[in-house]
């Protein structure tokens, strides 16, 4: 539907700009639609539950991976604004992202469940949005819930942004109850942006996307300056230039328009293919008397966590490198390099943004691309100096250098968790397991808690997550953020199976983790690899020390009674099903190891296994 | 439930074979199964093509079931032209002795007025040991029946009332001394072994029982839970234990020590005899590539490469032979590679093993002596046997060998 907002080049003191920090299931999508559908945007009719959310494996985990923006009109009394909601990524590996998006922004809504409270996740993200110096709108949704605390919660919010529990907003996204005054406050509240409409054109990629038909559509937020059609444009951090073919803003399908002005945001189409040339926060100006200065904050996208991805049908691979090659278009932060195991055979070692990254991208590859992945524990990037002066940078534990090592560095984190406070003892435990060291602890409110841990990253992406929802029966939370590195005692850990190493079992893992992992791995191994003719071994090993060993024994008999009456088709036939079968199996020496044992060793479940076997 | 037929091609309704089977009939031994698909209650752990009088109604009988055999037996003397005189009948089941000695014979004469039987042939039927009596044996005897096979399975009664059988544990030793002394040659006591609850001293009584009862012949077969059974319900419902893999073995080398302690020795896997003599050379027919056709519901056959097998339900049977029509469902015709495929699956199973240059490649099989599955002695001289490891392991060796 048309309105006043199509009309681009608005008077800056009549926008605003804002975004929304929710945890999962909070509402934020609800809230999204029904801000659409109260401002005239979308009809009632044509109301697609959860607009903003366009992916299915978005829908299905209930959060938002990549961004969408909308304009709205709004008139408080007789003025007509112009709101841009922002939308940002909801997750905890796409922090960079959301900073960006927040940058577009000069207000936040603050979105908690009024039943469930502040999320660690949130919490995260409103600190952001702090440090961004953006005006936080405080909101509790789903009041109408009969389990709601609304006062509980206020107290709490109010207790963290430092403002009266009174000025904390009550809505509920479901019913539409307080929406119009939320729209109202924002209006009220959020400053309008501003810029210099007569200096060179800067404005601010906060989001690109592939799109099948029209190429890379990029989201930006003009900053000063003006964009429009026709122009030619540059890309600051590369200095390459393009020309736009298109410029428009969203409300909420696309719309091309004559242009966009200081604090306006909207879409950019310059017919590039793939979204690595059209980075988030990059700065876009003009060709022709541009801008000198970049906007502050750009980063290169930086693989934090890495994994072998191989297809379990080997004739696939071909297929799998086609759809990494189409992810990418979309997907900035994704690396592939091509890499052969000796038992998964021809596979893809993958960067990611973090874990939640990689199960995503796996996930999309399995259903989008009817693939059937293998993928080999993910790990950290580990930074090894030598005595002899060289260092390596290994993200895959069979490159783990030999020789002399003097010092081995890796990824650490600050992790946030909020956590009912009778389950405080428990998350200790657990983070002090896995070399976590406690930073601060805080009472959010009387039996809630915030705990604040620097951990190495490579503890977090080993089931730290799972662990960590089972034992406070799936009610704390939990963020993290990089924060540089430190000196670890780290070994590599081989697998063997008689006496042969398996690449895809090898693993870096600290020194007093190393005994634990060689257990667990071999007495798994043990359970899933099927008894063989003879005796086969396993044992875990430090170079040549063997640290751990189980053993599988011979099988002693498998010979089928009996040929009935004669019926030796059926035997035959089921000797040729048996071959069929064996062609699943991945031969290491002679051990046959079905794929299944290689994706349950290989699976770090260990926590979801006690819970539930699916 | 009974299990399910091999899918195949469609198989003419003429039963016409192609003249490439017929090729050599009469070079090959040539034996006649005839399967009764009777029984008075099933057990539960039995998915072979039987039924009882509850399942059957009025749709087919022993009557019908005869009338049909009488059919198949003038389309196999049409289908196989000048066949040669038929060197072993086998009787099974089901429960041939269902039938009853009248019906026995009326078998057996059809077949010796069809075919003829050789000087020597052997004529075996099964028999369940509840339903046998001294009289029935003498009558068998006269017909001209020289070998039974007794269903015994075990003698310890909380076993059988596992397997659901419904004779008493002493009843086959029994039956078994009545049909040496109505003078039939040969006599075979079948054992299951492995079932849940029979215990290593179980195993050991019914071994002795077996032989105290002076038979020349033991079959002795591991429980196989068959998809679709009672039992393999049960087990699934975990009212029983699975059999597992590791107390077979044991319980097969405990078989195989008792009775070679006294005198038997394994010519296959599962069977032992006391000499040559008593051998089954009827089953010896299946594992060696003879010629036979199999009569009956759901019989299989195998002519000169050639395989088929009939229509599983005996009023389906019956009804298509009355018709004029062959009741086979299904055929195929082996392929080379098919065919070598069954060579090896078979032979190897035999204490006289099979030849070394029946194998895609030798080399596997000097890898599976090294591993104590293949006897070296005989390899030295060009034959594959399996060591008792190597019995054991048959089925997994069988893949090493055709890979």
């Amino acid at each position: 539907m048309s309105s006043f907002a199509d009309k681009t080049f608005t008077s800056p003191e009549l926008i605003r700009n804002f975004c929304i920090i929710a945890h999962i299931d909070h509402g934020k999508s609800t809230l999204a639609d029904r801000m659409l559908q109260l401002t005239g945007v979308v009809e009632e009719r044509a109301m697609r539950a959860q607009y903003l959310d366009r992916m299915d494996i978005e829908r299905e985990r209930g959060i938002t991976i990549k961004a969408q923006n909308v304009r709205l009109p709004w008139k408080v009394g007789d003025t007509e604004h112009v709101l841009h909601l922002i939308d940002t990524p909801g997750h905890v590996d796409f922090t960079y992202e959301v900073s960006r998006a927040l940058e577009a922004c000069e207000g936040a809504i603050l979105l908690v469940d009024a039943a469930q409270g502040i999320e660690a996740q949130t919490l995260a993200n409103l600190y952001l949005a702090l440090e961004n110096d953006l005006t936080i709108i405080p909101v509790l949704n789903k009041i109408d819930l009969p389990a709601a605390e609304p006062d509980k919660y206020a107290a709490e919010l109010a207790h963290i942004i430092g403002c009266e529990p009174e000025e904390v907003l009550r809505v509920s996204a479901k019913t539409g109850f307080g929406v119009s005054e939320l729209l109202d406050a924002a209006v009220r509240l959020i400053p309008a942006p501003t810029g210099d409409s007569d200096a060179p054109p800067r404005a601010m990629i906060f989001d690109s996307v592939y799109d099948t038909y029209r190429g890379v559509v990029t989201y930006i937020r003009v900053m000063d300056g003006k964009i429009t059609p026709r122009q030619r444009i540059k890309m600051m951090s590369t200095g390459a230039t393009h020309e736009l073919l298109e410029v428009g803003i969203v409300s909420p399908d696309p719309k091309a328009s004559v242009g966009l002005g200081v604090g306006e945001v909207g879409y950019l189409i310059t017919g590039v293919k793939d979204v690595r040339q059209s980075k988030v926060g990059d700065t876009v100006t003009s060709e022709k008397r541009g801008a000198t200065e970049a906007l502050r904050g750009y980063r290169e996208p930086q693989p934090m966590v890495y994994a072998g991805l191989y297809p379990m049908d080997g004739s696939d691979y071909p297929e799998l490198r086609e759809a990494l090659d189409k992810l990418q278009l979309n997907d900035a932060a994704l690396t592939y390099e091509p890499e052969t195991s000796a038992a998964l055979g021809f596979g893809f070692r993958c960067g990611f943004l973090g874990l939640l990254h990689l199960e995503i991208t796996r996930d999309r590859l399995e259903r989008e691309f009817g693939l059937d992945l293998i993928s080999t524990a993910p790990n950290v990037v580990f930074r090894v100096e030598m005595e002899d002066g060289t260092e390596h940078i290994v993200t895959n534990p069979s490159d783990w250098p030999e020789g002399k090592i003097a010092d081995i560095h890796e990824p650490i984190t600050k992790c946030t968790i909020i956590s009912p406070a009778e389950y405080v003892g428990a998350i200790m435990e657990l983070c002090q397991s896995r070399r976590g060291q406690l930073g601060g602890m805080e009472y959010l409110s009387a039996d809630r808690t915030e705990l604040r841990y620097t951990m190495p990253l490579a503890e977090i992406i080993y089931d730290f997550f799972d662990a960590l929802k089972s034992r406070t029966r799936g009610y704390a939370s939990l963020d993290y953020e990089e924060s540089g590195e430190q000196a670890s005692q780290m070994v590599k850990v081989d697998i063997l199976l008689q006496g042969e190493p398996v690449d895809a079992f090898s693993a870096i893992v600290h020194r007093d983790a190393a005994y634990g992992y060689g257990t667990r791995m071999t007495s798994k191994l043990r359970e899933l690899i099927p008894r063989q003719q003879f005796e086969v071994p396993i044992q875990a090993a430090i170079g040549s020390r063997v640290i751990a060993r189980e053993n599988i024994r011979a099988i002693r008999k498998d010979v089928l009674a009996k040929c009935y009456g004669g019926d030796i088709t059926r035997k035959r036939k089921l000797l040729e099903k048996q071959k069929e079968g064996k062609k699943r199996m991945k031969m290491v020496g002679r051990v046959e190891v079905p794929q299944e044992a290689f994706v349950a060793a290989l699976s770090t479940d260990e926590a979801g296994d006690k819970k539930s076997k699916k | 439930m009974p299990s399910a037929l091999p899918q195949g091609d469609p198989a003419p309704s003429s039963g016409e074979l192609p003249p490439s089977a017929l090729e050599g009939l009469g070079t090959r031994p040539f034996g006649v199964y005839v399967h009764v698909p009777f029984c008075a209650a099933r057990c539960g752990y039995c998915d072979f093509n039987t039924y009882t009088p509850g399942e059957l109604g009025s749709s087919a009988s022993p009557e019908s079931w005869l009338e049909g055999f009488k059919h198949e037996l003038s389309l196999a003397a049409r289908v196989l032209g000048s066949a040669p005189p038929v060197e072993t009948v086998f009787i099974g089941g089901g429960t041939p002795s269902l039938l009853g000695v009248s019906g026995l014979s009326e078998v057996l004469d059809g077949v010796r007025s069809t075919f003829g039987l050789a000087e020597g042939a052997e004529v075996t039927t099964e028999s369940n040991p509840e339903s046998t009596s001294p009289e029935f044996f003498a009558g068998l005897r006269e017909a001209g029946y020289n070998r039974i096979s007794l269903g015994m399975q075990s003698a310890a009664s909380h076993v059988l009332k596992i397997l659901d059988r419904k004779h008493t544990a002493g009843r086959a030793v029994a039956a078994a001394r009545e049909a040496r002394a109505a003078g039939i040659e040969h006599v075979n006591l079948d054992l299951i072994y492995g079932t849940p609850g029979e215990t290593d001293s179980d195993l050991k009584a019914t071994l002795e029982a077996v032989l105290s009862a002076g038979v020349d012949h033991v079959s002795a077969y591991a429980l196989i839970v068959e998809e679709g059974t009672a039992l393999a319900r049960r087990i699934s419902r975990g009212e029983l234990p699975a059999p597992d893999d590791d107390v077979l073995a044991d319980r097969y080398e405990m078989i195989d020590d008792m009775l070679g302690g006294a005198g038997m020795r394994w010519y296959e896997v599962s069977n032992w005899a006391r000499d040559v003599a008593a051998e089954c050379r009827h089953n010896l027919g299946y594992w060696l590539g003879g010629d036979w056709w199999g009569f009956g519901p759901g019989a299989h056959s195998h002519v000169g490469g050639v395989r088929w097998w009939n229509v599983k339900h005996p009023a389906r049977y019956a009804s298509v032979l009355a018709s004029g029509a062959s009741p086979a469902a299904g055929r195929e015709t082996l392929t080379p590679a098919e065919a070598q495929s069954e060579r090896v699956l078979l032979e190897i199973r035999l204490a006289q093993g099979m030849p070394l240059s029946a194998l895609p490649s030798p080399s596997e099989a000097s890898r599976a002596a090294a591993d104590g599955l293949l006897s070296p002695e005989a390899l030295a001289e060009g034959r594959c046997v399996l060591t008792r490891r190597g019995r054991l392991l048959a089925d997994a060796l069988v893949h090493r060998l055709l890979a």
